[in-house]
């Protein structure tokens, strides 16, 4: 579990995440919504210490990431995983050495179960045949599975996506969704994903929370939001010509017309 | 950024990267693989800038040598020294800069934009120690001893211009080149080498580790990471010069 205690940062003047407090619960798929620079990228960066906040504190399971000294950060770690908006897989490795990579630095294991390890991660994400390419001669949607490879192959207990959809086309899309969300439950994860996509909001968004201009607005289930009476939630959730239609039945339905 | 802004990131970015390394298996293969990127990946252009040099001052000593009070041995005694002192240190350093300077730049600007370096923090990893200091060891390790292959092929080229152009005989060559040498000098040489070798790897790593934005900010930052380390050569050859000679 991650608790949110009234975050806030700033760049200068500008406010980008102000006094934001939250509870990502382990194994549920929390969602970060918002429309773009409304902070979700620069919130879920302050969770993971890419960004220190000017204020507030982040507890993983009750300890203070904010207070915490650079050893213990260190070793909290080890138990995040992170998918990137680009993937960010390194360039000069291959796909087998990207997953690996975690392992070579964290685990006294042998070549062998390392490998052992890789594959079973790698074959979780329906990624079988890719050990040899580099990042350069895979679609962007199997560099995702790599970067979600990558970020599990420890075991982790938090998973970190950015953007996790960006860049790929709707069916991808939702494998993409469908994987983290049954990695998710599978592995009792706290997994935090930060989206604009109402497709995966709808999907696997147990918890959600929308974020517009640095505050928390509002907060519910994918249950929930289709009903929400936020008009600055409703602006963005209805952006689309489909979804405007739906708006204005529902409207219809509740004036009893 | 201030000059002074800088210069205390610069100096805070190289306390961050002396901690414990998490596995030093992963650190010396990364060590390893610099040395070879550094060492081997320059060698080429540091043996043709060697040889052409020492040539061409042979050539030029010669020409600048009209008294035949002058002994023709002399050319050699001066294209050794100038080339032990200056040339090989500075002059491949200075390419060094170019070489490796801009490659290390631009690597660690590409692995920034590209969010490589959050993925190796978010693992818990320095980043600062296991990017820039292998990079740094192996420059220390590295550039001394091109500098060292660069002075005796830039002799070697001195000699060989010598001989062909029909300046001077490969004896009187060999006579000066043994008369009045200062084993200092290599001393020197080296001392220089070290200086250089921390100003090439640390500045461009440096504006590397630190770029921000795309393509256009890793070229710009890989120019300015180029540029920054030549003037701090040429100003760390004065200051060694004036100090140590």
């Amino acid at each position: 579990m991650i608790e949110i205690r009234n975050l806030h940062k700033s760049f200068g003047e500008k406010v980008v995440i102000n006094d934001v407090s939250a509870v990502m619960e382990a194994g549920k798929a929390n969602l970060i919504i918002g429309s773009s620079g409304s902070g979700k990228t620069v919130f879920i960066k302050c969770l993971v210490g890419l960004f220190e906040p000017d204020r507030g504190e982040v507890l993983y399971n009750g300890v203070s990431f904010t207070t915490m000294e650079d050893e213990q950060r260190k070793e909290l770690r080890q138990k995040i995983g992170m998918l990137f908006q680009g993937s960010a897989l390194f360039d000069s490795l291959t796909v087998q050495q990207n997953v690996m990579f975690p392992l070579n630095m964290f685990t006294s294991l042998s070549y062998s179960e390392k490998l052992k390890k890789v594959n079973e991660v790698l074959e979780r994400v329906n990624l079988k045949d890719a050990n040899k390419k580099f990042p350069a001669e895979i679609s962007g949607g199997m560099k995702k599975r790599v970067g979600i490879a990558r970020a599990i192959v420890l075991n982790p207990k938090y998973l970190f996506c950015d953007e996790p959809n960006s860049g790929l086309d709707p069916q991808t899309s939702l494998v993409i969704d469908k994987l983290i969300y049954e990695i998710t439950k599978e592995f009792n994860i706290t997994t935090i994903i930060n989206t604009h996509d109402m497709n995966s909001v709808m999907e696997i968004g147990d918890h959600i929370i929308y974020m517009y201009q640095g505050d928390k607005e509002w907060e519910g289930s994918n249950k929930e939001i289709i009903y929400s009476r936020n008009e600055k939630l409703n602006d963005f959730i209805f952006a689309s010509e489909f979804l405007k239609d739906v708006k204005e039945m529902r409207t219809r339905e509740a004036e009893g017309k | 950024m201030t000059f002074f802004n800088h210069f205390g990131r610069y100096l805070l970015m190289i306390k961050g990267m002396i901690s414990k390394p998490e596995n030093w298996k992963m650190y010396w293969k990364e060590l390893m693989h610099q040395c070879y990127d550094i060492g081997i990946g320059s060698l080429g252009i540091v043996v043709i800038v060697a040889i052409f040099i020492g040539a061409v001052s042979t050539l030029q000593t010669a020409y600048q040598l009209v008294s035949n009070l002058i002994p023709r041995s002399t050319i050699a005694q001066i294209v050794r020294d100038t080339v032990i002192l200056e040339f090989a240190p500075t002059i491949t350093c200075i390419v060094l800069a170019g070489v490796v300077g801009s490659k290390i730049a631009s690597e660690l600007g590409n692995m920034r934009v590209s969010e490589q370096i959050d993925a190796l923090e978010i693992m818990g990893i320095n980043t600062k120690a296991y990017l820039i200091m292998p990079k740094i060891l192996a420059s220390f390790l590295m550039i001394p001893v091109l500098v060292v292959i660069a002075g005796v092929l830039g002799i070697w080229g001195g000699r060989l211009a010598g001989t062909l152009s029909g300046i001077l005989a490969p004896e009187e060559f060999e006579t000066g080149l043994l008369g009045g040498f200062l084993p200092y000098n290599v001393v020197f040489a080296l001392y220089k080498a070290y200086t250089f070798a921390f100003i090439i790897s640390s500045i461009p790593a440096y504006f590397g580790y630190y770029v921000q934005g795309g393509a256009l900010e890793i070229g710009k930052a890989s120019t300015t990471a180029v540029v920054t380390s030549c003037i701090m050569i040429l100003f760390a050859d004065y200051i060694l010069a004036a100090l140590l000679l």
